[in-house]
């Protein structure tokens, strides 16, 4: 697999990323490299092995389904870009 | 004062010999001194280090101070601290001030330590050579031409320059153990879910891991007692208790059983790093302990793993910088695509975009059983390699990097040789087990760093061994010429 720039548009849209044209043929060279660094997995027989998502498959944690914490809007909002009435603002989007 | 290992100042403080304040006011003029030719701090906090260490020395006065009460610490900028700043070395996060601390920090505080500053490492922690940074590299305290290492870079680089005797790091494939070997000082990986990581900025959760760089074995045990533990804000940190680390340092190794695997010692390891790995060996050997030889087969199929997990796991975890809620957001955005896509696109760096790009790509409908499933039932495979050797023996011991420090930019422009570098460390984060590297010799007045990886939650065990050797050896305590 390689990347050309189609593929490496298409991933940047995915991954809501802007990227300007004069880098996507950089992209498109480092994207196959590491690619081609990856594919050496393929070589591995895995038929019949279980996947391991977590290295110690111990049990999660749960908490119980309590209110631990106060409201803090305004403080987390300090650090907002951009609020107005409490809410964060973003561009209209719905019609 | 500034060349005392934590535990010789901890003795000095509580001896009332020296202050928290002269200490910290020591730390924070060299931090000062020295920060424009290394730059490994992104903050320093002056004035409000003083004031905890004016009350730390009021702790000690009234009897009631721990191992760490006075110590300076600093960590590393992927640690939310509350009020400061909390940048990840990112652009994105550059005016981010974190609205509470991080478990590490919390514990940290409520032991006694005192936070100098922030420490510079790669962007979201991912490089290995603390290039990555959007505040500029990160230079080696031991030639300034070169790497410190990373993605902890900055930190490994305060505590080998002495401007600090201890700092936090993490480790996902690799950052605290390979700057700490780049910058000749110790490094400890522990168990995954030892450390909690509420708090502590996510790269890829299933291999995020805290610890601690200090100089010395013995100060990385007292570190990492009071970084420990189970923390209900973290679902994925241990219930199991949290071993006297200090208790057994001093137990003999006599018996120990060491497992070294050929696959770590191939055609691409620096023959001064065998040099110094086999004499070192040699010396635990005198001391007691046998070598078995072990095979870890599938040690190459590490690093293709590593980078589908760990990116699969970044561009999930990314994805939460949007613009809107915190960090940065782009100029005039013309509708909320834009907005996504441009504050993600300018506030990223170009790696970390690399990194998005392909765990983005490796989820991606049609591709997700080749690449993401597959690396799972190879980490499995690693896992278990793991696991059986470590029924045999003790500890295995690996060196911790191919080679010593390399120049700065070498490898900048090339992702997959710098993916390369970190074929001794990434299989132990896949694995989830603890390993710590300690400083075991020089090649032309560069660092060289042995890893020496226990069992799952062994931390005891491996701090002991690396005490042993630093025991009888010296090369801890070399001090970058510069920084004396």
């Amino acid at each position: 697999m390689s990347f050309n720039k189609t593929t490496v548009q298409d991933i940047a849209w995915l991954a809501r990323l802007a990227i300007d044209d004069q880098s996507i043929a950089g992209y498109e060279k480092d994207l196959t490299d590491i690619l081609a660094l990856v594919e050496r997995m393929k070589k591995v027989n895995t038929a019949d092995i279980q996947p391991l998502a977590h290295p110690l498959e111990i049990d999660t944690q749960l908490r119980p389904d309590a209110v631990t914490e106060e409201n803090q809007r305004d403080d987390f909002q300090k650090i907002a870009p951009a609020i107005t009435d409490g809410h964060y603002l973003v561009p209209k989007f719905v019609e | 004062m500034h060349e005392f290992t934590l535990a010789e100042l901890s003795h000095l403080l509580q001896k009332r010999e020296i202050s928290s304040v002269e200490l910290v006011e020591t730390c924070l003029e060299r931090a000062e001194q020295f920060n424009d030719g290394l730059n490994c701090f992104i903050s320093l906090f002056p004035e409000p280090a003083l004031e905890r260490a004016r009350h730390a020395d009021e702790l000690i006065g009234g009897g009631k101070a721990g191992p760490l009460t006075g110590i300076p610490v600093v960590h590393k900028d992927i640690f939310c601290t509350g009020g400061f700043k909390t940048s990840c070395a990112s652009k994105m996060l550059d005016n981010f001030i974190a609205p509470y601390d991080a478990t590490v920090v919390d514990k940290l505080n409520m032991a006694g330590s005192v936070m100098l500053g922030k420490t510079n490492m790669d962007e979201f922690a991912m490089g290995s050579s603390s290039e990555t940074s959007f505040y500029g590299p990160v230079r080696n305290p031991w030639d300034a031409s070169r790497v410190p290492g990373g993605s902890s870079g900055g930190s490994a680089c305060a505590v080998s320059a002495r401007l600090a005797p201890a700092a936090t790091g993490t480790d996902t494939g690799g950052s605290i153990r390979q700057p700490a070997a780049l910058c000749g000082v110790t490094g400890l990986k522990p168990t995954y879910g030892r450390v909690s990581r509420y708090g502590m900025i996510a790269f890829a959760s299933s291999l995020d891991q805290g610890g601690p760089i200090t100089q010395t074995a013995e100060d990385a045990a007292l570190m990492l007692a009071a970084m420990s533990g189970f923390d209900e804000n973290d679902a994925t940190s241990a219930e199991a208790g949290v071993d006297n680390y200090t208790a057994t340092l001093n137990k003999e190794i006599k018996g120990l059983k060491i497992g070294l695997p050929a696959e770590y010692f191939s055609e691409q390891l620096e023959r001064p790093v065998t040099d110094a790995i086999t004499a070192a060996l040699n010396l635990l050997e005198e001391a007691g302990a046998s070598i078995i030889e072990i095979e870890l087969p599938n040690t190459e199929l590490s690093i293709p793993v590593y980078y589908v997990i760990a990116s699969a796991e970044c561009s999930s975890n990314l994805s939460r910088y949007d613009g809107v809620r915190f960090g940065y957001r782009c100029d005039n955005p013309k509708d909320i695509d834009d907005l996504f896509c441009r504050s993600r696109g300018e506030g990223f760096g170009d790696e970390v975009k690399r990194r998005i790009m392909i765990g983005t790509y490796v989820l991606s409908a049609g591709y997700y059983d080749a690449y993401y499933l597959k690396a799972q039932q190879i980490r499995r495979m690693l896992r278990d390699e793991f696991s059986n050797a470590l029924k045999q023996v003790d500890v295995i011991i690996t060196p911790t990097t191919p080679s010593t420090a390399f120049p700065l930019g070498a490898r900048v422009d090339d992702p997959v040789s710098m993916y390369l570098s970190d074929i001794y460390t990434v299989s132990v984060n896949l694995a989830g087990l603890p390993a710590i590297s300690i400083p075991v010799g020089f090649n032309d007045g560069l660092p060289i760093g042995m890893q020496v990886i226990g069992d799952y939650f062994g931390e005891a065990r491996i701090l002991n061994v690396a005490h042993q050797y630093q025991q009888i050896t010296d090369w801890h305590k070399r001090v970058p010429r510069d920084y004396q």
